[in-house]
C-alpha cells in the first residue's frame, strides 16, 4: 500500500514535470547551454590574464601544421610506424638469441639432469620439462625483447601527444565510410590491445557508430600480434634479401601488414554502415592536446610494468598448459605416430588449400586462449614432430638472420614455404579475437548476436584473403 | 615544548602532507569519498596517480579513462577513498563516458568533487565546472598544467576564480608534483566542513523557467527532503532527461546513499 501512494507521487512530479514543459516551450535546453557558456566567458575574462606578449615562435603550431598536413600526415605517420619496428627487430634479434640459448640451451639440460638424478618418471618429466617448461622458456625468449623495445616506444609517443594527431589524419577517412571519426581513436587504442580498445569506443555516443568501432578493433594488430608478426617477418621476408636489408624489409613487411589491417577495418566499417548498420556519421570535436615532452623514466617504468610485464605474464600463465597438451598430443601415440601428426595430416587436407598448413591450425586450435604463444606452439610443433632428438636444437637457429640457409633447410622440413609465412602474416591479423577480447565484446554490446559477428567475421575474411592469396600464388608461379 | 607548538604544526598543511599515506587500492573503512572529474587530458589520472600511489596508465590524448579507477589515501588521520572519473566536456550529454561521470556525482554522493581544470584553456574548461557545480555542494578546483600556462604566458588570478566560483581554487602542476599537498589540504577542510562552499548558480535564467523551477523544486524536496540537488534535478526533468526521470519514476533519486551499490553502471 505504502508502496503504491510512493509510485503515484513520485508519478505526479513526473506528469508535473512534463505540463511545465509544455509551458516553458522548447528553448530550455539552449537557453541553460547559453547562459553556462556566458557565465564560463564572464569569469574566465575577469581572472586570465597574459603576461607581455605572446610568444611568437608557436611550437605546437609548427608540429601540428606538418604531422596533420594533407600531404605530409600519412607518410610521416608511416615513417614513424617503420622506424619503431625497425628498431624493434634490429634490436630484438640479439637478446632473443642470448635468452634463447640461456633458457633451452643451459637450463634445460640442468632439469632434465636433476629429474634423472630424483628419477621423476619419464612422462612427468616430458609433461613438465619438455612441456612446459620448455614452451614458457619460448615465449620468454621470443616475446620479452621485442616487447621490451616496441612498448616503451608506443608508450612515449602516446605521452608526447601524437595518437590524437593519428586520429586526426584518419578522421576523414572514418567519416567518409559512414563510421564515426572517433573510431580513429579506438583504432589507435586497440594497437595496444583489442579489449582496451573495445572498451575505449565508450567514447562514441551513437550506439550505432560504436557497433562499428567494436566490430572492426580486432582489424588493430594487438600487442599479442606483434611479436608474431616481427618474428614471422624477419624469418621469411627478411631472409628473401641480403642481411643488411633484412631488418628493413622485415619493418616494411610489418608496416604493410598494420596498413591493411587500418584499410580492412575501413571497407568492414564502410560495408556495416552500407547494411546492417545504415546511418550518416555523427559530427564531434576532436581536441588536439598541447605535445608535452615525455618523462623518459617514468615512461619506462609504467610500459614494463602495466604492458611488458602484464602481456609476457598472461602470455606465460597460457603458455604452460598449452606447452603440456602439445608435449601430450607430440607424445602419445595411436597407431605407432603420435596424436599431434594425426591432428597436423588431417588438417593438412583443407589448411594446405589455403596456403597455411596443419602445424599452424592445431597451434591456433590450442592457442585460442591467448594470440601470444601462437609462435611458440607453433615451434614447438614443428620441431617436435620432425623428430628432432634435441628439442632445443633449432630454437637458437631460428633467431638468427645471418643463418638464411639452416633457417630456410628447417622450415623447409617443416613444408614451410615463403607463402606459408606470408599467409600466417595475413591470418595472424584476421581470425578471431583473443577470449579476452570476445568477453569484453560481449560485456560492451549485452548481445551474443554481435559478439558472435564480431568473433566469426574475421575468421571468414582471413579464410578467403589466404585462400585467394594461395590459388594467385600457385597460379603465376605455375604450379 | 608547549602545546600552542603542536596545535600551529597540525595546521600547517606541510605537517599534514608528512602524514599522508598512499593507500593504493585499499579502500577499506574509508571517511570520506573524493570524486575526480574534469574535461578529457587535463592530467587527471595524473592528480590521482600522485595521491594514492597507483600507477594509473597516463596518456596525452583525451578519452583515456573510459570506466572509473578507485583508490585510497589518509590524510591527516582520516581516510579518503578516491574515485577518478573519465573525462567529459559536459554532463548534459548522452555518451556512456559522460553518464559514468554524470551519474557517479549525483548517485554516489562523493563528500568532495574535485574538478581538474587545464589552466591553459579555463574557459572552456569552466563550462564542466559550472555544471558540477549545479550538481553538487561541495567542490574543489584543481587548476591544473600551471607549468603549461606559465610556458604560454598566461597568468590566472585564482584567488578570484575562487571567491566567482565559490569553492576552493588550487593551482597545481602534477606531473611535477607541485601544489599537491595544498590540494590534499583543500579536500580536507571541505571534507570536515571547515570550508563551506558558497557555490556558483548559473545566473541569466528566464523568468518562466526559474517559475517552473521553483514550483518543481517545491514538490521534489517536499518528496525528497535529504536530497541536496533538487533544483537541478528540476531542471532536469524539465529538460525531458529520460535517464532522470526514470530514477525519479522508482524512487531510486530518493534513496541516496554513501554506498557503492548506488553507483550506477
Amino acid at each position: 500500500m505504502m508502496n503504491v501512494i510512493n509510485r503515484s507521487k513520485n508519478e505526479l512530479i513526473i506528469s508535473e514535470a512534463s505540463k511545465l514543459r509544455w509551458e516553458i516551450g522548447e528553448n530550455l535546453h539552449d537557453s541553460i547551454i547559453e547562459s553556462i557558456y556566458m557565465d564560463a566567458e564572464k569569469i574566465s575574462g575577469k581572472v586570465v590574464s597574459f603576461i607581455g606578449e605572446k610568444p611568437k615562435f608557436d611550437f605546437d603550431r609548427i608540429v601540428d601544421k606538418i604531422v596533420t598536413s594533407k600531404w605530409t600526415g600519412f607518410p610521416i605517420m608511416f615513417l614513424i610506424l617503420a622506424f619503431v619496428f625497425w628498431l624493434t627487430i634490429v634490436g630484438s634479434n640479439y637478446p632473443s638469441r642470448l635468452l634463447a640459448s640461456f633458457f633451452v640451451d643451459t637450463i634445460h639440460p640442468i632439469l632434465k639432469d636433476y629429474a634423472n638424478i630424483i628419477g621423476l618418471p619419464l612422462f612427468i618429466g616430458g609433461v613438465l620439462i619438455d612441456g612446459a617448461y620448455i614452451s614458457m622458456a619460448w615465449v620468454v625468449s621470443v616475446m620479452l625483447p621485442p616487447m621490451a623495445i616496441f612498448f616503451p616506444m608506443f608508450t612515449l609517443l602516446e605521452d608526447f601527444g601524437y595518437l590524437p594527431r593519428v586520429a586526426f589524419n584518419m578522421d576523414n577517412l572514418y567519416r567518409r565510410v559512414g563510421a564515426h571519426g572517433k573510431q580513429a581513436l579506438t583504432m589507435s587504442m586497440g594497437f595496444g590491445c583489442n579489449a582496451a580498445g573495445v572498451i575505449a569506443t565508450r567514447i562514441i555516443d551513437s550506439p550505432r557508430e560504436r557497433l562499428i568501432a567494436i566490430i572492426t578493433n580486432n582489424f588493430s594488430l594487438c600487442n599479442g600480434r606483434w611479436p608474431t608478426q616481427i618474428l614471422i617477418a624477419t624469418i621469411f621476408i627478411g631472409s628473401l634479401v641480403p642481411p643488411v636489408f633484412g631488418g628493413l624489409i622485415s619493418a616494411a613487411a610489418v608496416v604493410a601488414i598494420a596498413l591493411l589491417g587500418i584499410f580492412l577495418s575501413l571497407v568492414v566499417s564502410w560495408g556495416l554502415s552500407k547494411t546492417v548498420l545504415k546511418g550518416e556519421a555523427s559530427a564531434f570535436s576532436l581536441e588536439l592536446p598541447p605535445y608535452r615532452p615525455p618523462r623518459i623514466l617514468q615512461t619506462l617504468y609504467t610500459s614494463l610494468i602495466d604492458r611488458t610485464i602484464f602481456v609476457l605474464g598472461r602470455a606465460v600463465v597460457f603458455a604452460i598448459p598449452a606447452g603440456m597438451v602439445i608435449w601430450l598430443v607430440s607424445n602419445i601415440n595411436v597407431n605407432e605416430i603420435s596424436l599431434a601428426e594425426h591432428f597436423i595430416k588431417w588438417f593438412d587436407l583443407y589448411a594446405l588449400i589455403i596456403g597455411l598448413n596443419g602445424v599452424i591450425v592445431l597451434a591456433y586450435v590450442i592457442a585460442i586462449p591467448a594470440n601470444e604463444i601462437v609462435i611458440p606452439t607453433i615451434l614447438m610443433l614443428t620441431i617436435l614432430t620432425l623428430g628432432i632428438s634435441d628439442v632445443g636444437a633449432g630454437s637458437g637457429i631460428l633467431f638468427e638472420l645471418d643463418n638464411a640457409a639452416d633457417v630456410a633447410s628447417i622450415l623447409h622440413a617443416g613444408g614451410w614455404t615463403t607463402l606459408t609465412g606470408i599467409n600466417l602474416m595475413l591470418f595472424s591479423l584476421l581470425h578471431n579475437p583473443c577470449s579476452t577480447t570476445i568477453f569484453t565484446i560481449y560485456k560492451e554490446t549485452g548481445s551474443i548476436k554481435w559478439t558472435l559477428i564480431s568473433t566469426i567475421l574475421p575468421i571468414l575474411m582471413g579464410l578467403t584473403v589466404c585462400f585467394f592469396l594461395t590459388q594467385i600464388w600457385r597460379i603465376s608461379s605455375g604450379i | 615544548m608547549s602545546k600552542m607548538e603542536n596545535n600551529n604544526c597540525a595546521t600547517c598543511p606541510a605537517h599534514n602532507l608528512a602524514n599522508l599515506t598512499k593507500l593504493g587500492v585499499d579502500m577499506t573503512n574509508f571517511d570520506y569519498v573524493v570524486a575526480l572529474a574534469g574535461n578529457p587530458n587535463t592530467g587527471k589520472s595524473t592528480v590521482f596517480n600522485n595521491m594514492t600511489g597507483l600507477r594509473q596508465h597516463t596518456g596525452n590524448w583525451p578519452g583515456k579513462t573510459v570506466g572509473r579507477a578507485e583508490g585510497g589515501f589518509i590524510y591527516a588521520d582520516k581516510r579518503f577513498k578516491i574515485v577518478d572519473l573519465p573525462g567529459t566536456y559536459s554532463l548534459l550529454s548522452t555518451s556512456t563516458d559522460e553518464e559514468i561521470a554524470r551519474d557517479f556525482i549525483l548517485f554516489g554522493q562523493p563528500d568532495v568533487t574535485v574538478i581538474v581544470v587545464d589552466a591553459t584553456r579555463l574557459e572552456r574548461n569552466l563550462n564542466l565546472v559550472l555544471q558540477v557545480l549545479e550538481i553538487t555542494e561541495r567542490a574543489v578546483v584543481c587548476l591544473n598544467l600551471m607549468d603549461e600556462a606559465k610556458r604560454h604566458k598566461i597568468q590566472i588570478d585564482y584567488r578570484t576564480l575562487s571567491k566567482s566560483l565559490g569553492v576552493p581554487v588550487v593551482p597545481t602542476s602534477a606531473r611535477q608534483g607541485d601544489g599537491i599537498k595544498e590540494l590534499l589540504n583543500s579536500i580536507y577542510q571541505v571534507s570536515i566542513g571547515e570550508y563551506k562552499c558558497k557555490p556558483h548558480r548559473i545566473s541569466n535564467e528566464i523568468k518562466n523557467v526559474s517559475n517552473a523551477v521553483e514550483k518543481l523544486n517545491r514538490i521534489i524536496s517536499e518528496k525528497f527532503p535529504q536530497l541536496p540537488n533538487t533544483r537541478w534535478i528540476a531542471l532536469r526533468l524539465l529538460e525531458g532527461d529520460q535517464k532522470i526521470i526514470d530514477a525519479v519514476r522508482s524512487g531510486e533519486i530518493g534513496s541516496l546513499s554513501r554506498s557503492d551499490e548506488m553507483v550506477v553502471k
